[in-house]
């Protein structure tokens, strides 16, 4: 017995806020995911990628509305139309900011932490000037509103299945990439020796920018996700940077096993004890566990060993 | 474990293993009081790697070293540095952004905790012997100069020099002469020549000819392992080692 | 005195004669109370030149420290002004106010040094480097440096941020600790408070402005840009490198907590908004467009950034974040040794031409050293 509830009823609620966090564990992942890329393999800190996940939302919203005007019969399939618009947009946005501000940056990975910073407030600025400074909430169509029930105490929200299932694809999508194919070895070699890897023919700027460019795409997927859970603003998406560095450090930078793992830690843990604890404090719990452990394990918690 | 000895440096049992690669494999070698020994072996011997062993950079899986009675496997870099033990890596090691008197200074042994660091005053110990050591490493008209600028040559020099200032007991050198011109080889040997009088140094080294001229002893390194060790003449005619070197 | 060339003091003496002089004779009070403000982030950002600049130690957590320091001090300023005659409407008088609020019947035990002056004072600075050392022993004892650190520090002003919010009966939540009078009896909300604070501030700025010039000065100024450059060869010349690391971050926590004391006392309140994840970059970006690498730089970087937000938004409301920002990455990409770095590479050979007898080069100092073409050894 735990304050009042008896087993039972602890497993429902674990089932149930362990379901009601699948999309927050999907946001999580889709972040830490491009953060990891980003992160992991080009040793670049996006400070920016909330503001790219933010974009996605925007542009889920923006879909929304199109499809409500124009297309009202496809308005319950609008959106994966939207992920695809969302992915773009801030894929193209993301290779145009490597193209202005990063490639100058690659030796100085700390600086790059800060013009990013500044590209994050110029974002937030942007947005607030576009789309104003209120909240948006996203519409969703019916059928994905509803839940399935499991047993008479459990319920799975259907939306929440769908951004689970997107997340796997992509988390699938992403592992081909980087090391089934040949990419993740060429964005390696990039990072380890770029002269050489231009010597040996690889397109060294090429990579920098669609490693980058894919990174900031994943977090537009994450954003249409976010619309589901929250409702965007210009300045959601920096709530959640934190977060998500957390779930990429924490699960050992360049592990994409150890991302995923990481961030189904962290977001379950926080929906669970939500219940019990008040939102910001379970957010507090939560985050001083992780720096805790980060600081008695610096390399993450799912990296086994490390080499220096 | 290691019985005590009068050797000033004991090495046994040493291994490492990184992922279950064993790069020393069960090492023991024991250096004399001023003996000059130079280690050598193809590349990926664990040469290097007994050097980080020793100065505490890499942790040892098994293994006892023993340096005039204490057990460096257990100490910190800095404590084996206090101990009296130097190193100079392979790749110029010095601080590009301070300048050659700066950069011998803060080698200087003294004041080496924060508050120590703090309380420091450049006084004339210190610069008479930062201008002793920049003498004898041919940089003492270059005392001003941001060490960033000095040549390739110069900055391994430096670099010696920071180590000659902490008046080592063992000195390390990790190929000492890689990266330089003939003449500024010349000028190294004629250098180590001088330094290394009243300690000893373990050095890793290619150039046969520079090992010959300073050599007192000489260990083979091969995977890991002694496979030879003794004067220079008896190694070069050992089987073991010529099947090492021409089976590549 | 050693740590100061003629050319150093000749410019500390100029930043003390514009703080304490001028700026006093021309501003009217409204704006030199402002000035006093932006001043109390030079504390902060004296403390990152340190320990970013030289040591290359980046913390996205300075606000923590400032807002620790601020909080000692609001705590303090509270208390004094909750008497129980002041508060005797309150169903338990002689708590501060939003406690009461809070159904806090009781004044939590933390809360009760801040009764003394003395304590107070002590714990300005000692409180923020207390944690800083806790930090500090846990992250550079394991190696953890660079991004890693940059990261955690973010995340541990977050959860300050968060938790001062969420425990609004022992903090006063969001809206942080306000409605402060006195300070030992002295009213701190008068002009006449004000402009004594202002100059209480200005001293104590440039007293620890001498104080880091002579941090870096020392052996240990030295060894902290090695450590940056080279931290193994640091290592193996026998120093421990993270105490070296741990005292550098500690010293920039403790500047951090008076310039937050400060602030305290000349804005008359603390709250969450100055500790949280935002404000502590804003810090760095005031170090960043001084000059990571120069003392005077970052205190002059934290006047004009400040100055600039202040008539760019009182002017273009819209723009000025635009315009800020778009400053901060031109200097991180472009200048990273901010204005510091065009003075030194513009004007210094300029005025050393102009006044000889000023330069005194016996050493030059340390990050002065302007890149040179790389010199072939004579052979």
């Amino acid at each position: 017995m735990l304050m009042g509830y008896s087993f039972s009823d602890l497993g429902s609620i674990m089932a149930m806020q362990g379901f009601a966090g699948l999309i927050l564990f999907s946001v999580f992942v889709l972040m830490a995911l491009g953060l990891a890329i980003i992160f992991g393999q080009m040793g670049v800190i996006n400070m920016a990628h909330g503001e790219f996940m933010i974009l996605g939302a925007y542009v889920t919203f923006l879909t929304s509305r199109a499809f409500t005007t124009y297309l009202p019969s496809l308005f319950a399939g609008y959106f994966f139309v939207a992920i695809v618009l969302a992915f773009c947009a801030a894929g193209l946005a993301g290779m145009a900011v490597e193209w202005l501000l990063i490639r100058h940056l690659y030796r100085r990975p700390l600086d790059t932490l800060l013009a990013t910073w500044g590209l994050s407030l110029i974002l937030q600025q942007v947005y607030r000037s576009v789309f104003g400074a209120r909240e948006v909430g996203v519409d969703q169509p019916d059928w994905m509103m509803g839940a399935a029930n499991v047993t008479d105490s459990i319920q799975i929200p259907i939306n929440g299945l769908i951004v689970m299932a997107l997340t796997t694809l992509i988390a699938i999508g992403v592992y081909v990439l980087i090391f089934r194919l040949g990419w993740g070895k060429q964005i390696r070699a990039v990072m380890q020796n770029r002269a050489m890897a231009g010597a040996v023919g690889i397109d060294t700027e090429r990579v920098d920018r669609l490693t980058f460019g894919i990174g900031c795409g994943i977090a537009g997927v994450a954003g249409s996700a976010f619309t589901m859970i929250g409702s965007t603003s210009p300045t959601a998406g920096q709530l959640y940077i934190v977060d998500a560095f957390l779930v990429v450090v924490f699960g050992g930078a360049g592990s994409l096993i150890g991302t995923i793992a990481s961030a189904f830690t962290i977001s379950q843990a926080r929906s669970t004890l939500e219940f019990f604890l008040s939102g910001s404090m379970a957010q507090v719990v939560v985050l001083l566990t992780v720096v805790g452990i980060l600081m008695l394990r610096p390399q993450g918690l799912f990296v086994l060993k490390v080499r220096r | 474990m290691a019985p005590e000895t009068d050797y000033l440096l004991a090495v046994e049992g040493l291994t490492v293993s990184f992922d279950g690669f064993r790069a020393v494999d069960d090492l023991s070698f024991y250096l004399d009081r001023n003996e000059i020994r130079v280690v050598i072996g193809p590349n990926g011997a664990g040469k290097t790697t007994v050097l980080d062993l020793i100065c505490g950079r890499t942790k040892a899986t098994a293994g006892s070293i023993k340096f005039d009675g204490a057990e460096l496997t257990r100490m910190r870099e800095h404590e084996i540095v206090r101990a009296g033990v130097g190193r100079k890596f392979q790749t110029p090691s010095i601080y590009e952004d301070l300048t050659v008197f700066e950069n011998l200074e803060i080698s200087f042994p003294r004041g080496r905790s924060v508050f120590g660091a703090l309380a420091f005053r450049r006084d004339s110990e210190v610069s008479d012997r930062v201008e002793e050591v920049a003498r004898s490493v041919f940089l003492h008209d270059q005392l001003d100069r941001s060490a960033g600028t000095l040549s390739h040559g110069q900055k391994q020099w430096l670099e010696i020099g920071m180590l000659l200032i902490q008046n080592p007991a063992l000195l390390m050198l990790d190929e000492p002469v890689a990266g330089m011109s003939v003449s500024e080889r010349v000028k190294t040997a004629e250098l180590l020549r001088r330094v290394i009088q009243h300690r000893s140094v373990l050095v890793i080294e290619h150039d046969m000819g520079f090992v010959e001229s300073i050599a007192d002893k000489v260990t083979v390194l091969h995977q890991g392992r002694v496979i030879s060790e003794g004067s220079i003449a008896h190694v070069k005619a050992d089987r073991k080692v010529v099947e090492v070197y021409l089976g590549h | 005195m050693t740590f100061l060339n003629r050319k150093d003091a000749l410019f500390i003496l100029l930043l003390a004669a514009l703080l304490l002089v001028l700026l006093p004779m021309v501003l009217e009070p409204f704006r030199l109370n402002l000035v006093g403000k932006y001043l109390t982030y030079g504390f902060v950002a004296l403390g990152l030149v340190l320990c970013w600049g030289d040591a290359g130690i980046l913390s996205l957590g300075q606000g923590v420290f400032f807002g620790l320091g601020g909080y000692c001090m609001s705590m303090y300023l509270k208390l004094e002004a909750s008497t129980p005659e002041a508060t005797k409407i309150q169903s338990t008088p002689g708590i501060p106010d939003f406690m009461d609020w809070n159904q806090i019947t009781e004044l939590p035990l933390f809360w009760q040094p801040f009764h003394s002056l003395p304590l107070t004072l002590i714990a300005i600075p000692l409180v923020p480097s207390l944690l800083a050392l806790g930090i500090g022993f846990a992250m550079f004892k394991r190696r953890v440096g660079g991004t890693y650190f940059a990261i955690i520090t973010q995340a541990i002003a977050a959860i300050l941020t968060i938790l001062i919010i969420g425990q609004q009966g022992y903090t006063g939540g969001v809206n942080g600790i306000t409605d402060l009078r006195t300070l030992n009896g002295w009213d701190v909300r008068s002009d006449h408070a004000h402009n004594v604070l202002y100059f209480i501030n200005a001293g104590l700025l440039l007293g620890c402005l001498l104080l880091a010039q002579y941090v870096r000065r020392s052996k240990l100024g030295r060894i902290l840009v090695a450590m940056r450059d080279k931290e193994d060869r640091v290592r193996f010349s026998g120093y421990g490198v993270a105490d070296f690391k741990i005292f550098v971050f500690c010293f920039a926590a403790a500047l951090a907590g008076i310039g937050g004391a400060m602030f305290t006392l000349q804005v008359g309140f603390m709250s969450p908004s100055f500790v949280g994840i935002v404000p502590s970059i804003e810090m760095v970006i005031y170090c960043a467009v001084g000059g990571r690498t120069s003392l005077l730089g970052a205190v002059y970087g934290a006047l004009a950034v400040n100055w600039a937000r202040t008539s760019l938004s009182e002017a273009f409301p819209e723009l000025w974040l635009l315009a800020l920002d778009s400053l901060f990455i031109l200097v991180v990409v472009a200048f990273p040794d901010g204005l510091a770095g065009v003075y030194r590479r513009y004007l210094d050979p300029v005025l050393d031409r102009l006044l000889p007898s000023l330069r005194r080069s016996s050493l030059a100092h340390p990050s002065a050293v302007l890149p040179v073409e790389p010199v072939v050894s004579a052979e």
